[in-house]
């Protein structure tokens, strides 16, 4: 029996689909090919959600014209409709890509980032906005230098939006002079503070402020999208750690982006941050180091990162000390009840979201509404507690019935979930079950199963 | 210092748990163990982290000041309730006003933890959880000053105290058992199906543990709920409020039995943008809340209850370009129960002149929220002031009683 450390830490679980990699030279070769799942299973883009996005406050603008006009109401629910059926499309791809890829390090990876860059879309009309910048922003860029992911994420409506860099205008600025309106910090802030050097590293408020004001211009306009507008732009250079940019547009801000991307403290942040989260709440320093020192020695490329991690002996130790998240825990049980991708994403929106996004919210995930702008917690207690708990067992009873006729048998199940990993005990008590609802129950409901 | 591991806090400290939780977590002994808390006595104390930074300006307004008007022209557009002449209460929290005339409502003001600077709203609410200083590095501190002021009192059971819902509560987080439920969940087995996962369980401490404890929730009986609590029709938009309900009545029931001390959170308090929209939803949340605790913990029990709001910090005195306000300093603390000595707003008012601001735009602390919170306790569970000071708010001067309590 092969050694399922690569398919619990690296992918979503077992079985591992036919011409799936599990070893790290061909789990690196299948990342750096194309995007298969993405084929396969196909989420939209900004180019399909702002037409939606459009349409959505074109109806809303008319129907407050014409409160009590029928058609108007007609349109503006269609339009409403038509927007969190997008998100909801985002949602099943991502689980479809889960449960049914060959290239489960390419989907974890993504989930990774889609964690570090989180968004939420905090209005009904925003929900689809957190899918949009996993197609857009981040599946893109899984294999090139941290720069472009950067770059690419700084400047999507999603993160605009989310922090709120979309309302911000610089206090010199044309429109910021004639209308005193002013700077909004809080992409710059969490840009500092999350998504490159991390809360430790020294910078002050004075970098934040001048890194407010760098990034004013970046905006989200309805009608277009992204747009760069020089009206809101504060005048003259700003200098954030010492460095000073200067220049018209989105250059500069490229330029501090790239720079921040090479600074040691982002090194150390990120790899520190992938080996705890794909491998341990306290991850080997050697590890760590290791990470680090490709990512300095490549400037952040992340393709080279991932090798260091994948072929570091501590990443495969096999401690399974982790908790899987409540995606994961979903996707690894649909993947060994052999549900497929296709039937997911075939799935009537009421039934998605009785049996996989109301749950995963009960486990404590709701999808893509992370609390704040730092994501998931890493640590196994936090997901480990008795509500959340709860609800895996209670799922893990419940609802492979309802998708999966007839059930496998509980002990055959134990193995083809698990592999080498399901315990005596789990074979004995899988055996011992009144039923295969409640056999295949436990076998869900695991330690083993639940750990990675 | 290891400045990377400053973010890592929570990391560390939930490995750390694991490791010790089989030690740490007797749960088949405490839950067979003897009612009354002798150690913790009758009062309860219910602990409410307010998660995105609660704009204490706005909540609590200080009017008589000469600057305040001038630094917020857009977000103050409706009125507040005049309190004592110089504060109004924001109108979304007009149900408390009975409270505040019963001497049951009370604030500190121009507080904050020993947080400065970074104004992040996770290291800044790590700190209030944690209960640490400036002079702690985060990355060390293993666990909340709720749960270290349980650890400091023998003799309770983990039913003594409460996180409640589904947002993980650091407070309390720690070494001392307690107990974590969200009040909608079930788990429905068959009774071979719970002796089946007892065994799977067996060997893995933290599942065992933790099912154990999912296991002995279900199954309590709810004790204790009062009528009123179950059937009062919610004024306003109820179902909006159902959630709060629910998970009032839930920490009732608790306190009313052997629980004496409850957590849990809110959030939305964020208000970047259009503020003056933004924060009634919170507001009447919070308002709910302590509504529905005093009708649901009934006379008696509330007139032993200390209930206090606390927030990671305050936000900018000045509003910004987006009609909101941003991370700030020093801000609002919110007290109530029948246990309080409240109508009063508590601490030193600072001022709201340039020069009188923190770092020119933020309000100036005047006292650390932490004092307050250790006077509660000592008033509550006869603590001495060495145990406060040292172990429960490391480096904490409390300084003199500001009569927290009746």
């Amino acid at each position: 029996m092969t050694d399922p450390t690569a398919a619990f830490r690296f992918g979503h679980g077992l079985p591992l689909p036919r011409g799936a990699a599990s070893t790290p030279q061909a789990m690196l070769a299948a990342l750096f090919g194309p995007d298969q799942a993405a084929s396969t299973y196909p989420a939209p883009g900004m180019a399909e959600v702002l037409p939606a996005f459009q349409l959505v406050r074109e109806t809303n603008a008319a129907l407050q014209d014409a409160p009590d006009d029928r058609a108007a109401k007609k349109a503006n629910r269609r339009a409403r409709r038509a927007s969190s059926l997008l998100a909801l499309a985002g949602a099943k791809a991502a689980l479809a890509r889960a449960v049914s890829s060959r290239d489960g390090l390419r989907e974890r990876l993504a989930s990774f980032w889609g964690d570090h860059f989180t968004t939420v879309g905090r209005a009904p009309v925003l929900k689809p906005f957190p899918t949009a910048l996993m197609e857009d922003a981040i599946r893109p860029n899984l294999t090139g230098s941290f720069a472009d992911l950067l770059s690419a994420v700084v400047l999507h409506p999603a993160m605009l939006t989310y922090l709120d860099q979309a309302s911000s205008i610089g206090p010199g600025s044309r429109r910021g002079t004639r209308r005193q309106q002013g700077l909004n910090e809080n992409l710059a802030r969490e840009l500092l503070e999350l998504h490159t050097l991390g809360v430790g590293a020294p910078y002050g408020q004075d970098d934040v402020r001048q890194m407010a004001e760098l990034l004013t211009g970046l905006t989200f306009v309805p009608d277009r999208g992204f747009a760069f507008d020089p009206a809101r732009a504060e005048p003259g250079p700003e200098t954030v750690l010492g460095v000073t940019y200067d220049g018209k547009g989105v250059e500069p801000i490229r330029r501090a982006l790239t720079d921040l991307s090479r600074r040691p403290e982002t090194a150390r942040h990120i790899a520190r941050k992938l080996a705890v989260h794909f491998v341990s709440d306290m991850p080997e320093d050697s590890l760590v180091a290791a990470m680090e020192a490709r990512w300095l020695d490549t400037d952040g490329d992340l393709l080279a990162v991932t090798e260091a991690l994948l072929t570091h002996p501590a990443a495969w130790v096999p401690t399974a000390e982790k908790a899987r998240q409540p995606f994961d825990f979903l996707a690894a049980s649909l993947r060994a009840l052999d549900f497929s991708g296709t039937r997911i994403m075939a799935g009537a929106p009421d039934v998605f979201t009785r049996l996989a996004l109301t749950p995963m919210q009960t486990m404590g995930q709701p999808f893509q509404s992370a609390q704040g702008p730092d994501g998931w917690p890493e640590e196994t207690r936090v997901w480990i507690t008795p509500q959340r708990l709860a609800a895996r067992i209670s799922w893990a009873m419940e609802v492979p019935g309802k998708l999966v006729t007839p059930l496998p048998d509980p002990v055959a199940f134990a193995t083809y979930a698990l592999g080498s990993r399901a315990s005596e005990r789990l074979i004995w008590a899988a055996a011992r079950a009144e039923s295969r609802r409640e056999g295949v129950g436990l076998v869900l409901s695991s330690p083993e199963f639940n750990r990675r | 210092m290891d400045r990377i591991a400053l973010s890592r806090r929570r990391l560390l400290r939930g490995a750390l748990l694991m490791g010790c939780s089989a030690a740490a977590h007797p749960l088949m002994t405490t839950l067979t163990l003897a009612a009354g808390q002798a150690g913790l006595g009758e009062n309860r104390l219910i602990v409410i982290i307010l998660r995105g930074a609660m704009d204490g300006l706005d909540v609590l307004r200080p009017v008589g000041d000469p600057v305040f008007a001038s630094l917020r022209p857009q977000i103050m557009s409706t009125p507040g309730l005049p309190l004592d002449g110089f504060f109004e209460l924001h109108p979304g929290l007009s149900g408390l006003a009975p409270l505040w005339d019963a001497g049951e409502l009370g604030f500190a003001h121009a507080t904050s933890t020993p947080y400065r600077d970074k104004r992040s709203h996770f290291d800044g609410q790590d700190m209030l959880e944690a209960g640490t200083g400036m002079d702690v590095p985060l990355a060390s501190v293993r666990d909340g000053w709720l749960n270290r002021m349980l650890q400091s009192v023998p003799g309770l059971s983990a039913e003594t105290a409460y996180a409640i819902g589904r947002d993980a509560i650091s407070t309390l987080d720690g070494t001392a058992p307690v107990r974590n439920w969200a009040p909608d969940q079930h788990l429905l087995l068959s009774a071979q199906g719970r002796l089946l996962l007892d065994h799977i369980y067996h060997d893995d401490a933290m599942f065992r543990e933790t099912a154990e404890e999912a296991f002995a929730l279900t199954e309590f009986e709810i004790s204790g709920t009062p009528a009123a609590a179950k059937g009062t029709p919610a004024p306003g938009p109820a179902q909006k409020l159902a959630d709060i309900d629910q998970l009032v009545d839930f920490a009732a029931s608790r306190l009313i039995g052997q629980t004496r001390i409850a957590a849990f959170s809110m959030t939305g308090w964020d208000t970047h943008r259009v503020q003056a929209r933004d924060i009634l939803r919170p507001l009447s949340r919070l308002e709910r809340s302590i509504v529905r605790m005093k009708e649901a913990l009934g006379a008696g029990v509330w007139g032993r209850t200390t209930l206090l709001a606390l927030t990671e910090f305050g936000r900018t005195v000045r509003e910004n370009g987006s009609q909101g306000t941003d991370h700030g300093t020093a801000g609002a603390m919110l007290m109530a129960g029948g246990a309080i000595r409240g109508g009063r707003v508590l601490g030193r008012w600072p001022g709201l002149a340039e020069a009188d601001l923190y770092d020119r735009r933020d309000l100036l602390p005047t006292s650390d929220v932490r004092s307050y919170a250790a006077h509660a306790l000592r008033g509550l569970y006869g603590l001495d002031t060495a145990l406060l000071e040292k172990t429960i708010f490391p480096g904490l001067q409390m300084g003199p009683d500001p009569g927290v309590l009746l």
